[in-house]
């Protein structure tokens, strides 16, 4: 049976690319987040996103601003997820700000409903112990820009149960993405390693070793990546690779997630990469 | 009004300094070069419609007017003449 409307929580820069996913391919959705200025942002992005899609996916229907305004409800108030079939969580890289968000989705949905956190970082294990239905809850990292990205990194905690991994992948099989799925430690295979070469990266233009664009051009022109670190770093948000850094650091308290003193610097300056025209690069 | 060799030059601008190549021809497919991927083509897009007050309509919605630089602005010269006349 297929997927009718899915809760998104939280509609940042990957939520807002979770919301045009949905949209892309027949799902509507209840797009929740605290302001209507977010929602309002929010809202411009998606529009954007979903008329261009056509150009860079040939598959993508050419959807009109109506269409896709109606099959997204926008709002404040968590409670209008208590009818979605499936919750996708993608607020703050902050445990204070996620845990009561699930205490409340806990109450809020349908016992039958599986929540899947968006998380960079945070264990799902430890976001599961925060409701009473463990066994729905399983971490589903999305890439960027998500319509565009094929793949997902899905992470099974200590009690998800295999039904839940089975109802997310019909859920992913709509979106027409493949999951590659690992076990739960914080970071888990993806931003573990990544964030390690971002903080690197940040460490190495800090000694002044070289400028961004060379510490990106490295990456691509000799090791064959899409994208540089820093580039990466930027489109994430440095503000949320910060946040990243300093879950993994208390996580394993291994100094080598230390972070780098310009990245926190950056963010302070409002610097924070691509979404705010200034990071590493000028956009 | 947007002509030829001004829009080709405002293109290029962009797209050097937002990719950080050093020489770029006019005629160069940026996507088959992977000299771009989709999130600047994004970009790409939404600076053509701000800067020159054009609309990518439903109809304009193909990878072929995107692919170079020439073929941005010549994108860019029919759109604003189609809205002239």
């Amino acid at each position: 049976m297929n997927f009718k409307t899915v809760g998104v929580v939280g509609v940042g820069n990957i939520g807002s690319g979770v919301l045009a996913s949905l949209v892309l391919h027949g799902i509507r959705a209840v797009a929740v987040d605290v302001s209507e200025k977010s929602l309002e942002t929010a809202r411009a992005g998606i529009l954007q996103t979903v008329r261009l899609a056509p150009v860079l996916r040939k598959d993508a229907p050419k959807l009109t601003r109506n269409e896709v305004l109606e099959r997204i409800a926008f709002t404040t108030r968590l409670e209008e997820v208590s009818t979605c079939e499936f919750i996708i969580e993608n607020v703050t890289e902050d445990w204070a700000v996620k845990k009561p968000i699930y205490e409340r989705l806990d109450r809020i949905a349908s016992a039958g409903v599986c929540f899947g956190a968006n998380t960079s970082c945070i264990s799902i294990t430890r976001i599961g112990s925060a409701t009473s239905r463990p066994d729905k809850v399983i971490g589903i990292h999305f890439m960027n820009p998500v319509h565009m990205m094929p793949t997902v990194e899905v992470i099974r905690g200590q009690h998800t149960s295999a039904e839940t991994l089975a109802t997310l992948n019909r859920l992913l099989a709509q979106l027409k993405k493949e999951a590659i799925v690992v076990n739960d430690l914080p970071g888990f295979v993806s931003n573990r390693i990544s964030h390690l070469f971002m903080n690197e990266a940040a460490f190495v233009f800090q000694d002044g070793l070289a400028t961004a664009a060379q510490i990106d051009a490295i990456f691509k022109k000799c090791f064959g990546h899409k994208m540089g670190p820093l580039e990466t770093a930027d489109l994430i948000g440095l503000d949320t690779v910060v946040s990243s850094l300093d879950v993994l650091y208390d996580s394993f308290k291994d100094s080598k997630f230390r972070c780098c003193p310009l990245l926190r610097k950056m963010v302070e300056a409002g610097h924070c990469g691509r979404k705010s025209g200034r990071g590493f690069h000028v956009y | 009004m947007n002509d030829s060799k001004n829009v080709k030059d405002i293109v290029r601008n962009f797209i050097n300094n937002s990719i950080n190549i050093d020489a770029l021809g006019d005629d160069e497919d940026l996507f088959e070069t992977g000299l771009i991927n989709s999130l600047f083509a994004v970009q790409l897009m939404t600076f053509v419609e701000r800067k020159f007050g054009v609309e990518i309509g439903g109809d304009d919605l193909h990878i072929d007017n995107f692919k170079s630089v020439s073929a941005t602005a010549a994108f860019v010269v029919r759109k604003s003449s189609g809205q002239v006349a």
